[in-house]
């Protein structure tokens, strides 16, 4: 189906969500998210056990999400894999007739929930990228081999982080995915647009041709925007973004009333978004609801954005 | 230099168990520095063994562990006590060429941790995983594959947080390092070379290098 290349090829703003397995095989939860989603976003980005932490595999999730109608992207990280296993996994990933991927050189499993695991990084990111390219391209396998029948052909994306220091490295490595074959980019999570436009400025400068979807992470609470601030690399959320959740989870205190941060929450997020898009900023919005997905119709339906 | 480290001495003694002649070999190179293996080490040993209930029937330095005209002088001294077992006191290839050596066995003291720089007295840094296809003259004398938790070359992952790895903050980014070093030698350009996949064919194990052209 193909329906975020031609989103994205055809200048039209792409929106993709993340979704990532559960731990165990009861994937319900999942499949009712996607129910909500069907329809609404060109794609939806699986994770390949993010952080490190163990889930089901990215292409359990991407046959469900097929079979269920919808468009699974597929992630695939070198964390836990060697070339063969990552080849392979592509062509079942074909056989179900997922088309679009996202390469990463995934989280160490030090930090993650199952430590003593063997980190692989057979190849990282690029690695993978160009793996892919040239096997397109030859209908070779890794190992120089014939494929019978022909490579399959994906839609390849990678991710990068805008905010960081010096960024000509990230610019750098940016570089060298699209080079190696990655045709749309998602970033880490971004929260102010200043920022987005000094990457995008970077880019431009840097003369780098692809399409850049800006990733969006729709807070909760004042104390998760905090704990990602301090933890999680990339990403700063402004301060005044956090006063305004801890006014808004002061006033449902007040009030009695639930829910009061993650509505704000959301309303930024939109706002957000909608800014991306009439400014022209980038090409699409990636949006990581980390569990929460089932919100993620409420932010494009407020952000104004229907596929 | 190879960095060693002390085993607990519980699981040297559970390994010396049934056994009370025993013959010690100090290593006189890396395990010397590392003060797993030294003249004093190999004192040390011989106390705590004497005073539980072992016999320490002789002792030997060697040069070089790993070498075997040194090594195999030495095994021939211990030999010679009739030792019911010896402990070797180097690195794991130290303990495998004395093994060579004698019919009773050979117990390593140490745990052999990396290949690294003695950075200054008690501080060693891991700092080459023996790839076979060295890339130091790209990045600046620093090794991307053992200085970064994800052996990366081509760049650093987004992970990086005020110049530290994501995977241990003790630890400084290989990247950001190379970036600086760059920098500092006017190389910041070989940043945009991408590096071609090494593979694995090569360096499938155990290897042997031969520039003897005989045998
Ligand atoms: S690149 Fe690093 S691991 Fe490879 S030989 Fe050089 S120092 Fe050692
Ligand atoms: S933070 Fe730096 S050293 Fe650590 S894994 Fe990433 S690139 Fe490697």
């Amino acid at each position: 189906m193909r329906l975020l290349e031609n989103a994205l090829e055809s200048g039209k703003f792409g929106v993709t969500v993340e979704m990532a397995p559960p731990k165990g095989y009861d994937f319900s939860e999942q499949m009712e998210a996607a129910e909500l989603l069907k329809g609404k976003v060109h794609g939806v980005n699986v994770t390949d056990m993010q952080s490190a932490c163990l889930k089901a595999t990215s292409l359990g999730l991407c046959i469900k999400l097929k079979q269920a109608g919808l468009e699974p992207i597929i992630q695939m990280t070198g964390r836990d894999r060697s070339r063969m296993a990552i080849m392979g996994e592509m062509f079942s990933a074909a056989a179900f007739g997922i088309d679009t991927m996202l390469a990463l050189t995934g989280d160490h499993p030090v930090v993650g929930d199952c430590s003593q695991s063997k980190p692989v990084y057979d190849l990282d990111s690029v690695g993978i990228l160009n793996m892919l390219s040239t096997m397109e391209a030859t209908g070779m396998d890794c190992g120089g081999n014939e494929i019978p029948g022909g490579a399959p052909k994906f839609y390849k994306g990678a991710v990068v982080t805008p905010v960081y220091e010096p960024q000509i490295l990230q610019i750098n490595k940016l570089r060298q995915k699209v080079d190696a074959g990655a045709q749309y980019i998602q970033t880490q999570g971004i929260f102010d647009l200043e920022s987005m436009k000094r990457f995008m400025d970077a880019v431009d400068k840097a003369n780098i041709k692809t399409h850049i979807m800006a990733g969006i992470i729709p807070l909760k609470a004042a104390g998760m925007a905090k704990y990602m601030n301090e933890n999680v690399p990339g990403i700063a959320v402004p301060q005044d973004m956090i006063d305004k959740l801890a006014a808004a989870a002061a006033e449902g205190k007040e009030k009695g009333v639930k829910g009061l941060p993650t509505k704000l929450g959301i309303e930024m997020a939109a706002e957000l978004i909608a800014k991306i898009k009439d400014e022209g900023i980038c090409d699409g919005v990636h949006i990581m609801a980390i569990g929460a997905e089932k919100n993620v119709p409420a932010i494009l339906e407020k952000a104004g954005l229907s596929i | 230099m190879i960095i060693t480290q002390k085993k607990p001495i519980e699981e040297l003694m559970a390994m010396l168990e049934g056994a009370t002649k025993i013959a010690l070999l100090g290593c006189g190179s890396c395990a010397t520095a590392c003060a797993t293996g030294g003249e004093k080490e190999l004192k040390e040993m011989t106390a705590y063994l004497e005073s539980h209930g072992k016999k320490v029937v002789a002792t030997a330095m060697s040069d070089y562990c790993c070498m075997n005209m040194s090594t195999k002088t030495c095994m021939k001294k211990l030999a010679a006590a009739q030792p019911d077992a010896v402990v070797c006191m180097s690195c794991g290839d130290g303990v495998q060429v004395a093994a060579k050596h004698i019919g009773v066995p050979v117990y390593p003291s140490n745990n052999t941790m990396f290949l690294g720089e003695s950075v200054r007295l008690g501080l060693f840094e891991e700092a080459c995983h023996l790839c076979g296809n060295c890339v130091l003259g790209t990045t600046g004398g620093i090794c991307p594959i053992s200085r970064c938790a994800k052996s990366l070359v081509n760049g650093p992952c987004g992970g990086q947080k005020n110049g530290k790895c994501e995977v241990n903050p003790e630890n400084d980014c290989a990247w950001i390092m190379i970036y600086h070093k760059l920098e500092e030698l006017g190389q910041l350009e070989k940043l945009t070379q991408t590096r071609p996949d090494k593979g694995y064919a090569d360096v499938s194990y155990p290897r042997t290098i031969n520039i003897r052209g005989k045998k």
